[in-house]
């Protein structure tokens, strides 16, 4: 006996919306199934989970906070993805766009202007776009593999920035710790709601994510990403460059990445220190594929990410909940996601060796 | 239907009763009664669409009947996959090949072995079985750099691999040239006196005629005749195709005099790669109104030539290609495309047209550029127009006569000849005054053939030029003007098409004179 995933002739419509709240769906299911084996009791731990972090207001800034930076680096990435430039390193650009956007703050601690925050956001998403350059370069000029580039600068990047902020940097008055001055108050991104630690990067995201999905969807540069991504041979008959799409795209989402990179630094930390880099570049992958490459379904998985994060913060805290059985959860989260997507395409079809009815 | 009679009674190699399938509405395949017999040729005719592909995917295994039987041997069977036909004897070689580019040749065969199997000793009998058959291949060579005509090889004898009784081939001649077909057809005949039987499925009846000593004709579904095809013209086989008298393809006769259209100049590219084929010093000069068409076997340079006037490959020279008195050397396709030319490529899927994307896709895919202002609104912003793009989408469908299972499927759901008939359709809607086309009907039944050669030559009546690239020399006969052969990357001086033989092409495709010398007129 056998297993096999049989595409199905057309996908359901009705379902292809669904999918994502029969995931849900599901994990909540499984989830309340795990805690009860846990020996916790599964409604007050998927409220302490799901639904207490809405209500209250810090969880839902720190929500916000969290799922900033992903949305921002996952929407560039979905450009990335869907014309076939694998872009690992975004992690990177967001560590170079929040240092190069720290560079007049830092360097002219001074200096008050209402023109200081338009340059920070500014030199951050030209210096994530340098930093993606070198890949898409190496890809379009020599033929190198840029996911393993991407990657490498990665760690590149967090040397620099490390050195940065402990060598030339550093503020001496800062007890030796490792960072620089806080920037002074034109160089801090406002916040979203008076006394809260959301800032103006939501705003950011969302804005981007509009201006991304009307790209993808409406205009010929979207077409040309998508062709591009399915089918290289027939994008040149039609005229469009791989190699030009490969630079834009890493433009692209390194810009972005980068912008992610300084709305952190400006606006949560308000100086650049040694713990900007969390490992956003990397979840906004996942993110990217749970939002199906569309950036406001992005939008959506950010939300969703970052409040399975703190939600599992706060069941750590409140119900003694292992940190692993919160990974366990989010990781359960991401396979339902998937099997579901994938059944909308296939179907499962279990065949027999034994000869008789089909 | 008379088969040589031995001593032994002749009973039916398979048999099948009452196939049905049934697809939402559709009977693909309605009571499907015929047989084959051992050591015969049997050829199975019908249009696009009249259920001879459903009914051989059947027999092979890869699609289950609704109701029905097989009979092999005389004793019921139910094929479940292929690999289970292929256990029974029934080998297939597919139209559309499933080989994966970057392996070579023996590890694609080796492929579909079950059990290990050493890549030397697949190496060693394939290459036995190729000079065995008259079928040259290296089977260390990688398939990626393989024509058309050579991947087929390699379908060919993974199926001979097998050592089948039954041997099913779908279109197997469409990128021959007449003797790598007539070298085909001794292989066929030499597997044919060993006793196995062939179930051959062409568009070709002249090569029907030929080889074939018996004939089922589908139609809509249903079996609709059977006969000796010997005893037949290919008129009357075509009339039980299609169920009336299809039209001949009307040509105006005569010398062409106007302006020039395509002018290419000492055109020479290098190879991109190692097994692709350089061009070498192509003069050639197409005028308003004129069909070229340009004959040749298989990798022989016609794909690079396609290339280079599209643009899709660029040339070093600017007045190596002239397009409507532009020097076009330096430019891209879509700016030849702005020139006036058009382009429809040898591979439908994966280079005419993507086959996720849906038909309007497709249709932006190719003329975004040219029809820049209809299909795209709101200046640099390059929104694109969809309401356009639809309507064109509609009128080519109607005019091509493009027959689809929904308004606007991805092309991939399309058959051969209804892809083909869009993607044609796609370029002639543009009214082009220079069209290249790479193969216009590969693959593409006798109906929907008619109707691009016929829409090929309205076109050029109207006073356009084309660039014709055919392996198919009845085709060029039909269509062209002027005819020159390619071999080697070289092209010879292209000669009217009422002063060239058969046998002169064909022995100009074998490589005859190397620079584009004159033929004899």
């Amino acid at each position: 006996m056998r297993i096999e995933l049989q595409k199905r002739q057309a996908a359901s419509g009705v379902f292809s919306y669904l999918s994502p709240f029969l995931a849900l769906a599901l994990t909540l299911i499984a989830g309340a199934i795990m805690f009860s084996l846990l020996g916790k009791n599964p409604a007050t731990a998927l409220y302490t989970y799901f639904i207490e972090p809405l209500t209250d207001p810090w969880s839902r800034d720190q929500i916000i906070v969290k799922a900033t930076p992903l949305a921002l680096i996952a929407i560039g990435l979905a450009v990335c993805f869907r014309s076939g430039n694998w872009n690992i390193g975004a992690e990177g650009q967001y560590l170079i766009g929040g240092m190069i956007g720290a560079t007049l703050p830092v360097l002219f601690h001074e200096w008050q202007s209402p023109l200081l925050l338009p340059l920070m956001m500014a030199m951050g998403m030209a210096g994530g776009a340098l930093y993606a350059f070198i890949p898409a370069i190496l890809k379009s000029r020599f033929g190198t593999n840029e996911i393993l580039t991407s990657l490498m600068l990665v760690y590149i990047a967090q040397q620099i920035v490390d050195w940065v902020v402990r060598g030339p940097w550093r503020d001496p008055k800062g007890m030796g710790f490792p960072g620089t001055k806080s920037f002074n108050s034109s160089g801090i991104l406002p916040d979203l709601f008076k006394h809260s630690d959301a800032h103006y990067g939501a705003v950011f995201a969302i804005l981007t994510a509009v201006i991304i999905w009307f790209m993808l969807s409406k205009t010929l540069k979207g077409f040309e990403i998508s062709v591009l991504g399915q089918s290289p041979r027939a994008g040149r008959f039609a005229g469009f460059s791989a190699k030009q799409m490969t630079v834009f795209a890493f433009l692209t989402s390194g810009a972005l990445a980068g912008l992610a990179g300084i709305a952190e630094v400006s606006g949560s930390v308000e100086k650049l220190d040694d713990k900007l880099s969390l490992g956003y570049g990397f979840t906004a992958i996942i993110v990217a594929f749970l939002g199906r490459l569309n950036p406001l379904g992005i939008l959506a998985a950010a939300f969703i990410l970052a409040l399975s994060y703190i939600g599992g913060e706060a069941a750590q805290i409140s119900m003694g909940i292992s940190d692993r059985a919160t990974r366990v959860f989010q990781g359960l989260l991401l396979f339902f996601v998937l099997a579901c997507d994938t059944l909308i395409h296939y179907r499962i079809r279990i065949t027999s060796s034994l000869k008789g009815k089909t | 239907m008379s088969i040589q009679k031995r001593t032994k009674p002749v009973f039916p190699l398979l048999e099948t009763r009452g196939i049905t399938k049934i697809y939402g509405e559709l009977r693909a395949n309605d009571s499907v009664d015929f047989s084959i017999l051992k050591g015969e040729i049997h050829a199975l005719l019908g249009e696009n669409g009249a259920g001879k592909s459903t009914l051989v995917k059947i027999l092979f295994g890869s699609l289950q009947a609704n109701e029905g039987t097989v009979l092999w041997d005389g004793v019921p069977v139910h094929v479940k996959s292929p690999s289970e036909a292929r256990a029974l004897g029934i080998g297939m070689v597919f139209q559309h090949f499933s080989l994966f580019e970057a392996l070579t040749v023996a590890e694609n065969i080796a492929l579909s072995f079950e059990a290990d199997v050493k890549l030397e000793d697949v190496s060693t009998k394939a290459s036995k079985l190729s000079e065995q058959y008259g079928l040259p291949l290296d089977p260390s060579a990688l398939v990626g750099d393989l024509s058309v005509g050579q991947r087929q090889r390699i379908e060919i004898i993974r199926c001979l691999m097998q050592d089948p009784s039954l041997i099913i081939l779908d279109e197997p001649t469409s990128v021959l040239t007449p003797q790598e077909a007539d070298i085909l057809f001794e292989t066929l005949f030499r597997l044919r006196d060993e006793g196995r039987s062939i179930l051959y499925i062409s568009h070709r009846l002249e090569e029907v005629q030929r080889i074939c000593s018996a004939a089922t004709i589908m139609r809509h579904g249903k079996i609709v005749d059977s006969c000796d095809p010997r005893e037949e013209t290919a008129g009357s086989l075509a009339s039980k195709m299609v169920g009336s008298e299809i039209g001949n393809v009307v040509r105006q006769v005569g010398a062409v005099d106007g302006e020039i259209i395509l002018q290419l100049n000492n055109l020479s590219m290098p190879a991109t790669h190692p097994f692709a084929v350089s061009l070498k010093d192509i003069n050639l000069t197409a005028r308003a109104g004129e069909i070229v068409g340009i004959a040749g076997i298989a990798g022989n340079g016609q794909g690079e030539l396609f290339g280079a006037i599209s643009g899709e490959d660029k040339q070093d020279d600017s007045a190596s290609v002239v397009i409507l008195g532009h020097e076009a050397g330096f430019l891209n396709i879509s700016e030849r495309r702005c020139l006036g030319a058009a382009f429809v490529p040898e591979e439908r899927l994966g280079h005419g047209a993507v086959p996720e994307m849906v038909l309007t896709d497709n249709m932006l895919l190719a003329r975004h550029a040219s029809d820049d202002t209809t299909f795209k609104k709101m200046g640099s912003l390059n929104v694109i127009a969809r309401a356009a793009i639809t309507n064109a989408t509609k009128r080519v469908s109607d005019i091509m006569d493009v027959r689809k299972s929904a308004e606007n499927p991805p092309a991939g759901a399309l058959s051969g000849g209804n892809l083909q008939k869009f993607i044609v359709g796609r370029e002639l809607d543009r009214n082009p005054q220079l069209l290249i086309v790479n193969q216009p009907t590969w693959g593409v039944d006798a109906g929907a053939a008619a109707h691009i050669r016929q829409s090929l030559i309205d076109l050029a009546a109207e006073g356009s030029a084309i660039i014709m690239v055919s392996q198919d020399l009845d085709e060029i006969f039909e269509v062209a003007n002027t005819i020159a052969v390619m071999a080697d990357g070289y092209l010879t001086k292209p000669v009217a098409a009422s002063s060239m033989t058969r046998e002169q092409i064909g022995l100009l495709m074998a490589g005859g004179p190397k620079a584009s010398g004159g033929v004899a007129a």
